[in-house]
């Protein structure tokens, strides 16, 4: 019996059970090492907090790693290393969106009110209090809708053939454009509507000329987001849908585009949310107008990313305040919209309840 | 109501890839064909050149006829779009729109294909669902989403939505490879009820299945992975299964295959 060939018991535990460490020795770790951190920093007499943080976390990688080989053995060791890490790398990609709303939110409030919503930069002068965003809002919600009213039909357009139709050459020709647009940087769109708008054909200023900038920004982003969102609805469907003798064109537009309305609506929303704090070529093409002009088609109108790089660059204090305050409202603006996306993607959601 | 199909010399490919070859039929109306061969011979392929489905693959192209009570549906002037209309498709995943309520869904070939009263909208979808043997289960819930339904009834809603449209022929592709025996039972029970009114073509891989459901069956081989798929013989069902005129045939039923 002993001299048969070797057997699975090589590899196969005598018990099932392994040591675990507690519960609770994870967040005394992070403790432990977060007092060592500061014991540390005062010590050595290390002044930043960034410091302090990068020793209290290093501690607390180092810390589990070698209780856990301890307590459990290499395997659930090298686990708790990695979900360390991944715990960190979090960290550190939260705290500066978290950093960068607490300034906004501390700095922008201060003159954040109904009277700054509600007013325009018109008679006030850059270095005196008082004054409002008004003009600016309404510049950036027409620039941002026209220049969605132009990206979103063709976006949607084109990721539809090129998921539903497009073959061969043609199709390959213009997913290779897209891609080269989505490189386009915004200053480079925003010359190029200048040179051909303003310079040759020779029209003024406007909001409409910022929205064709925006616009070409805005398409490839529309176009991809879709036409991964259209790759997703199963082939299934569509042949369930063309076996029923539905025509093509009813089959994308009552069982393809239905089905992936949500993911859609939701990439058109960030789409608009990165349009909407483009600064380059509003600043080309939209230029500046303190005073509410709610026509875009004529003359400078004025844009909320406009109106803080211009209010940041005044440099009186007044101005830095409704600079920081306008950023609250883009980031808001921004957020809202987010959030609706969400809802609608929600709302609209292919349903599986009972 | 239903309609005879003659298919002679057909041909298809997927791009430069022939499927099968030279395939010639007769499927007798208000009767039902089953299909049975091992995997990849080409069956559903050649269940698909029936009501112009093979086209939609990319690359997917036919030679040869298929008559519809004698009309070629492969002539020229002929719509898909008709053809579809006509001949009805069930497939082996049951595949409801996710979207549509159970009402919807059934409703749906009707509704996309032109306008109907809400009455008669009703009327259609509560006899398809009758027919399906569903409309007990889910007379209560046709407001909810289809896709809340078990596979069973998911496979049954879509034989619903199949025959709502009044199709002549209908073809379908392992419908009961992804159910449990009862809903499979359920479905066998169907198919014997709706060959009253329809010609039916089923593909199985369930040899027990063909000799239950079918009056006649064809069996499909390929001579070699990557070679066309065939047609070996059609008969009666009871004669293929009891005495094949094809040793092949005789050695895939009894499994000495291969």
């Amino acid at each position: 019996m002993s001299t048969t060939a070797p057997t699975a018991q090589a590899v196969t535990p005598d018990t099932l059970r392994a040591p675990r460490l507690p519960r609770w020795a994870s967040p005394l770790v992070a403790l432990g090492s977060a007092a060592a951190a500061v014991g540390v920093g005062l010590g050595t007499g290390l002044h930043s907090r960034v410091q302090w943080g990068l020793i209290a976390a290093l501690l607390f990688v180092v810390a589990s790693y070698v209780l856990a080989t301890v307590v459990e053995g290499k395997r659930q060791a090298k686990d708790r290393f990695a979900t360390s890490m991944v715990w960190m790398t979090f960290l550190l990609a939260v705290i500066p969106l978290a950093s960068l709303i607490w300034e906004t939110v501390e700095r922008g409030s201060k003159v954040f009110s109904p009277y700054f919503l509600s007013h325009s930069m018109g008679v006030v002068a850059d270095r005196e209090v008082g004054g409002g965003i008004n003009h600016a809002i309404i510049g950036t919600l027409q620039q941002v809708a026209l220049a969605s009213l132009i990206a979103v039909p063709i976006g949607l357009l084109t990721a539809i053939y090129l998921v539903e139709y497009g073959r061969g050459k043609l199709a390959k020709a213009v997913t290779f454009f897209v891609d080269v647009m989505t490189g386009i940087p915004s200053i480079v769109a925003g010359l190029f509507v200048l040179s051909f708008w303003i310079l040759i054909l020779g029209f003024d200023f406007s909001g409409w000329a910022g929205a064709m900038a925006l616009s070409i920004l805005m398409m490839p982003v529309v176009v991809r987001s879709t036409e991964e969102m259209l790759k997703l609805v199963p082939n299934e469907l569509r042949e369930a849908s063309l076996a029923l003798g539905v025509p093509k064109w009813r089959t994308i537009l009552k069982v393809v585009l239905p089905t992936a309305i949500g993911g859609i609506t939701t990439g058109v929303m960030l789409a608009v949310a990165r349009i909407a704090g483009e600064t380059a070529p509003v600043l080309l093409l939209v230029w500046v107008n303190p005073f509410i002009n709610t026509n875009p088609f004529d003359g400078a109108q004025g844009s909320l990313p406009l109106y803080i790089y211009q209010q940041y660059a005044a440099g009186s204090e007044a101005s830095y305040d409704r600079a920081w305050a306008a950023a609250l409202a883009l980031i808001g603006f921004i957020m809202i919209l987010n959030l609706v996306a969400r809802g609608i993607a929600r709302w609209k959601a292919p349903k599986t309840g009972r | 109501m239903a309609k005879r199909i003659d298919v002679s010399g057909l041909t298809a490919y997927y791009g430069s890839h022939k499927a099968i070859e030279d395939i010639s039929m007769t499927v007798e109306p208000r009767s039902v064909t089953a299909f049975i061969g091992p995997s990849g011979c080409g069956k559903s392929t050649f269940l698909r050149t029936l009501n112009r489905m093979h086209e939609v693959t990319p690359g997917g192209r036919v030679e040869g006829k298929v008559l519809l009570d004698g009309d070629d549906l492969y002539a020229s002037g002929i719509d898909p779009v008709n053809v579809r209309r006509t001949v009805g498709m069930v497939f082996q995943r049951p595949n409801p729109f996710p979207t549509m309520s159970i009402f919807d869904n059934v409703a749906a070939g009707l509704r996309l294909n032109g306008s109907y009263k809400k009455a008669e909208l009703a009327e259609i979808v509560e006899k398809s669902l009758k027919g399906a043997n569903l409309w007990n289960e889910v007379k209560d819930r046709l407001n909810k989403p289809g896709s809340g339904l078990s596979g069973g009834q998911q496979q049954r809603l879509c034989i619903a939505r199949a025959i709502a449209v009044e199709p002549q022929v209908l073809l379908m592709d392992e419908p009961c490879s992804a159910l449990d025996p009862i809903s499979t039972l359920a479905i066998e029970d169907l198919i014997g009820e709706l060959k009253e009114r329809f010609t039916i073509v089923i593909v199985t891989h369930n040899m027990q299945q063909a000799a239950r459901v079918s009056d006649r069956t064809a069996f499909f081989n390929l001579a070699a992975v990557g070679q066309p798929g065939k047609l070996v013989e059609i008969d009666e069902t009871e004669r293929i299964f009891s005495n094949p005129s094809v040793q092949a045939t005789e050695d895939y039923i009894s499994g000495r295959f291969g």
